[in-house]
């Protein structure tokens, strides 16, 4: 297999690009009412997508302990003037994650959910390739292009199945979003202004170069960059678009949009690795900004876990927990704590993906109208209070209310239940599975960043201390909130039948889950993946050199058969 | 020229963030359109401002920014103009929805309260 990808190795970076974008104008030519060959296109589509993220994956962690780093010229410009495609093992990573998203959240989608639209499988595709490419490109201001296709499609599926409450926190995201790539705009043509170039590589190379009087708009262009970025990250104060715009989104879109803060997150992590971790002329500029602004928006997002009387809220608070995580991890600069970081942002991106779908699942049989009133409105009931004591019929108790032992659960009943204990196991950290290895990884890293058996320990610093607290203390919090959510969902007495389920919305749901039992059976291999990338990234000689070396095909000679 | 140009921008600039924070979907779009002319503005000028510059590739002329305007700003100008008028389209479109659903224009679907 290792040779079929090796010889289709250069073309196969610009594939992740290319298929979703065919896959759309094919599913956009069948027209609507053509269901079934648009949902046959879309999940093809993404299972090719997944192959080949994978086989880029296999081959990005192919060559040795520094990897391999594909380049691809699109046009065939040289180097410095056209838009390069780079795949290393992070772009690996993250494509594979999309690809195992994308699938799910489409095999959820053709359950029911693609009905309640129009051009639900194009939008998918289309935002598939936006994440691709942003993931893959190694320009600045492609990165800008391939950000808007993302949130231009992001719009689109946002606004599926429409109404209100859809259509309300749409206009606030869609915004949101047009002010942040506003910012990024500005942010890229000061750095164009300074650099006199776009392609990250290249411009990492004249950092160093800059003059002392360009110093300051140079740091200034990074500090609007990174604000755009932190905003589609949902960092605070930036992030308040993303728990009312996710808890409208209908459920396979909102497992996809799981992904898209992490976009945000990688952004950052490229762009201050790759510029940053150089010859210590700019060293950690803004480092201490990206710590605190990731431990405000850690505890934030804890207290809206407390907070929040929604299970859809709750998830989209652990979102704004795991991005907060992140950014704090990344702002350390320390390459252990990234590696840390990486392992922990796969698993909770898997387990907030998968709990957005349980909470529909969930949330179907009583609470289907997604115009649901504004929390303020909701909250005229007691805060956590149960609607009543009095115990509806058919509950499992007998008529001296004891509790009726031998009658089976429904099927669907114990694999919600299972799954939820699963969601909420990574969520909050717990052992045995991999949230708990990603936040072991992160604070052994930050506490002994020359490892466990050390002779010298450094003191650590104050937000060390700060982070170390949080985290744990975000474990606590998440495990009080969603055993209470599970209560009110699993265990209270409620007049109501089992849902009723699809095979597919159960493999959907399992499918990340397993890959989350997965990387804490195989922590070893996940955890040298994520040491090895995180190394690669904070040495990004390697990365540099394999784009500026890129050279152009030559043109075909003219005749040469002859 | 530099002044002018900064001025503009910054005008452009200023108002379009003083739209965005009104509570009208309407003066919001408007917002955003001059946020996007600011930028748009800005891009352009990074490619530092000069008058009378060819173009183009003229033969006799060595080809360095002494002689010639910087092409890339202008290119992504281009890209960036496309960008904006669309996303405003699209911000138009479901700006329509917004008041069609809610019957008012207000950026949070409801009026103030009394």
């Amino acid at each position: 297999m290792t040779a079929w990808i090796a010889a289709a190795m250069p073309h196969l970076v610009v594939a992740p690009v290319v298929l979703p974008l065919i896959a759309a104008a094919v599913m956009l030519g069948l027209g609507d009412d053509r269901r079934a060959a648009r949902t046959f296109v879309n999940v093809v589509a993404c299972v090719a997508g997944l192959a080949i993220a994978v086989a880029l994956f296999v081959w990005a962690d192919g060559g040795g302990a520094g990897g391999a780093t594909a380049v691809y010229l699109p046009a065939n410009w040289p180097v410095p003037y056209g838009i390069v495609l780079v795949a290393d093992r992070l772009a690996a990573l993250m494509l594979v994650l999309t690809g195992v998203l994308g699938l799910t959240s489409v095999l959820y989608a053709t359950a029911r959910w693609h009905r309640a639209g129009v051009h639900f499988h194009p939008l998918f595709q289309l935002q598939l390739m936006g994440l691709n490419g942003a993931f893959l490109t190694g320009d600045l201001f492609n990165l800008f292009v391939f950000f808007e296709v993302m949130l231009a499609a992001s719009y689109g599926l946002l606004l599926h199945g429409s109404g209100g409450a859809r259509v309300r926190s749409g206009l606030h995201y869609i915004a949101i979003n047009l002010i942040a790539s506003s910012l990024l705009l500005i942010g890229i043509a000061m750095l164009y202004g300074v650099t006199g170039t776009l392609n990250l590589a290249d411009m990492a190379q004249k950092l160093a170069a800059v003059p002392l009087a360009d110093r300051g708009l140079l740091h200034a262009g990074v500090a609007i960059l990174a604000v755009a970025f932190l905003a589609k990250a949902a960092v605070w104060p930036l992030g308040f678009w993303l728990a009312p715009a996710y808890a409208a989104a209908s459920a396979p879109a909102a497992a996809l949009f799981v992904i898209m803060t992490k976009v945000g997150v990688y952004a950052i992590i490229r762009l201050s690795t790759l510029f940053f971790s150089g010859d210590g002329v700019m060293e950690a500029l803004g480092a201490d900004a990206l710590v605190g602004g990731g431990l405000v928006t850690l505890a934030l997002g804890v207290f809206a876990m407390l907070a929040t009387q929604r299970l859809v809220r709750l998830a989209g608070a652990s979102v704004a927990v795991s991005s907060g995580t992140l950014i704090a991890a990344a702002g350390f600069g320390s390459p252990s704590i990234t590696a840390g970081a990486l392992y922990y942002l796969v698993s909770s991106t898997f387990a907030v993906s998968a709990l957005y779908l349980l909470v529909e699942l969930c949330e179907r049989e009583h609470d289907v109208d997604t115009d649901q009133p504004e929390p303020e409105e909701a909250q005229a009931r007691l805060p956590f209070a149960l609607e009543s004591l009095e115990l509806p019929q058919g509950v499992n108790l007998d008529d001296e209310r004891r509790v009726l032992v031998g009658r089976a659960l429904p099927a669907t009943v114990v694999f919600l239940g299972l799954s939820y204990i699963g969601c909420a196991l990574v969520v909050a950290g717990l052992p045995p599975l991999s949230g708990f290895m990603g936040k072991v990884a992160m604070l052994s890293a930050a506490l002994d960043p020359a490892g466990l058996g050390a002779a010298v320990r450094p003191t650590p610093r104050i937000a060390v201390w700060v982070f170390f607290a949080l985290l744990v203390f975000s474990g606590l919090v998440a495990t009080l909130a969603l055993s209470r959510e599970g209560i009110q969902q699993f265990w209270h007495a409620r007049e109501r039948r089992p849902p009723r389920l699809r095979i597919v919305e159960c493999v959907a749901v399992a499918v990340p889950l397993l890959a989350c039992v997965a990387m804490a059976v195989g922590a070893d291999r996940a955890m040298r993946f994520a040491t090895d990338t995180a190394r690669a990234l904070h040495r990004p000689t390697l990365y540099v050199e394999a784009v500026v070396t890129a050279r152009p095909v030559p043109p075909p000679r003219r005749g040469g058969a002859r | 020229m530099e002044i002018v140009f900064s001025i503009a921008v910054g005008v452009l600039g200023g108002c379009g963030v003083w739209l965005l924070l009104r509570p009208r979907t309407f003066q919001v779009v408007m917002g955003l359109s001059l946020l996007s002319y600011a930028v748009n503005l800005f891009i352009f000028s990074m490619g530092s401002l000069s008058i009378d510059a060819e173009p183009i590739v003229v033969p006799g002329l060595a080809p360095d920014l002494m002689h010639y305007t910087d092409p890339i700003p202008q290119a992504l100008v281009l890209t960036a103009i496309v960008i904006s008028f669309a996303m405003t389209a699209l911000f138009l479109v479901v700006m329509l929805a917004a008041r069609g659903l809610t019957g008012t224009d207000h950026v949070d679907g409801r009026e103030d309260a009394p």
